[in-house]
């Protein structure tokens, strides 16, 4: 019998690939990695390319991840895979976008919160809600 | 009869109204299933992500990333996660109360307040009372993705690492169940470093580059991942809340159909009988 490791592959926005494996070929941030069983604990960023996993079967499958981390401990080997292509420029692009955003969208406006307005709009949201619930329970329904 | 015509036309406008809100509720029912497989999905990365932070915390522990660090907080960051559209109860009322609870606790600590807001309807609630907003993204959809979201956290990560805000908080919508969605504010930064003694490991990773660079990203990642998680969360909220208010409001237009019917019964029948009188009285007449 061959030996294999458990290896899974996740993304924050869902769970790529779980299951056992005896070979995980990754592009890591210095160079080509290629995992197999029983390697020491490594902690990498790895780059943006293909990520082979050859199962225990036998099978190959390729999965693209556009960076992320790979963490291989004794027994398991876990992939956090970016979904995003991350850039240093490109993430400071989106944060200029955000930025701007906040102030064309509420340019004009006092910086410090008016803590009245807010409690009376509030206030009078929570009545007429209220106001709605109270109404339903004298008509019996 | 003029009357009776008046109560049919009302009739078929409530019954439209109807047609209207249980199609909105069929729709977020189907809504929330999805996002509520999307809340499952995202729930083993941040699980991860968390494991190696900790993990690498305690095989460092001379290590302390700036995140980690607590300072006086002169000023506070708070990223509240609404909704794009209404018609949803009162989700998001309840949300912003959780947030100005909060933003007025820390402004009576003498800190002042820079807001990053997610969604429409809290872009156009701090639009009406102010506040300082630093950072704003709308239009998600039902699909969040965690690129949209780069941009915004890494305005407030950015201001974290420059000294600018001392504390970082995330407000959004707990999906406890179908019917029961709880505000909730939580602290982003920074973070409580997890003193688990089960954690004590034996073995250290061998680091590519190195220890430090790792854990930047790692801590980015992180962050990005729970602000991802709130957003989805928060959207399941959403649709829960829209599928109850709906339901609620499909319920009493069924009554007021019921209402309406009998009155317009009612006016009928007496219509009949006042012209059967008449016809009565004028055979007995002649």
């Amino acid at each position: 019998m061959t030996s294999t490791v458990q290896c899974e592959i996740v993304s924050a926005e869902s769970s790529i690939f779980s299951g056992s494996v005896e070979m995980i070929i990754a592009t890591g941030i210095i160079g080509d990695l290629g995992i197999a069983p029983g390697h020491a604990p490594l902690l990498t960023q790895l780059s943006p390319g293909p990520v082979r996993v050859v199962t225990k079967d036998g099978d190959e499958e390729v999965f693209y991840v556009s960076g992320g981390i790979l963490e291989v401990q004794p027994k398991m080997v876990t992939i956090l895979a970016d979904t995003a292509v991350r850039a240093h420029d490109l993430d400071e692009a989106a944060a200029e976008e955000a930025r701007k955003n906040a102030e064309t969208n509420l340019h004009n406006q006092q910086s410090e919160i008016d803590y009245s307005t807010a409690a009376s709009h509030l206030a009078e949201a929570a009545a007429q809600l209220r106001a709605i619930r109270q109404l339903k329970n004298k008509l019996g329904r | 009869m003029s009357g009776t015509k008046e109560i049919r036309t009302k009739i078929a406008s409530v019954k439209n109204t109807q047609k209207i809100t249980s199609a909105m509720e069929l729709v977020a029912a189907s809504k929330m299933r999805k996002a509520q497989e999307r809340m499952a999905a995202s729930k083993p990365y941040s699980e991860k992500i968390r494991n190696v932070i900790s993990h690498l915390a305690n095989a460092n522990p001379e290590y302390r990333h700036i995140f980690m660090g607590e300072r006086d907080v002169k000023r506070v960051g708070i990223i509240v996660i609404s909704s794009d559209r209404g018609l949803c109860g009162g989700l998001n009322i309840n949300l912003f109360k959780k947030s100005i609870t909060l933003a007025k606790e820390w402004s009576d600590q003498n800190a002042e307040i820079d807001l990053c807001l997610i969604g429409k309807k809290a872009a156009s609630f701090f639009k009406s009372t102010g506040g300082n907003v630093v950072a704003t993204i709308a239009e998600l959809g039902d699909e969040p993705s965690i690129d949209d979201l780069i941009g915004s956290i890494k305005v407030m990560l950015d201001s974290f690492e420059k000294g600018d805000i001392d504390k970082l908080f995330i407000v959004y919508n707990e999906f406890v169940n179908t019917m029961t969605q709880s505000p909730c504010a939580r602290q982003l930064l920074p973070l409580n470093a997890t003193e688990d003694e089960s954690l004590k490991h034996h073995w250290d990773y061998i680091y590519e580059p190195d220890a430090k660079a790792v854990l930047d990203v790692l801590l980015e990642r992180f962050i990005e991942s729970q602000v991802y998680q709130g957003v989805v969360e928060n959207n399941s909220c959403e649709q829960a809340a829209r599928m109850v208010a709906m339901k609620a409001a499909t319920d009493n237009a069924g009554d007021l159909i019921d209402d309406l019917e009998l009155v317009y019964n009612k006016a009928r029948q007496a219509a009949i009988t006042q012209e059967l009188s008449e016809i009565v009285s004028g055979a007995a007449a002649v």
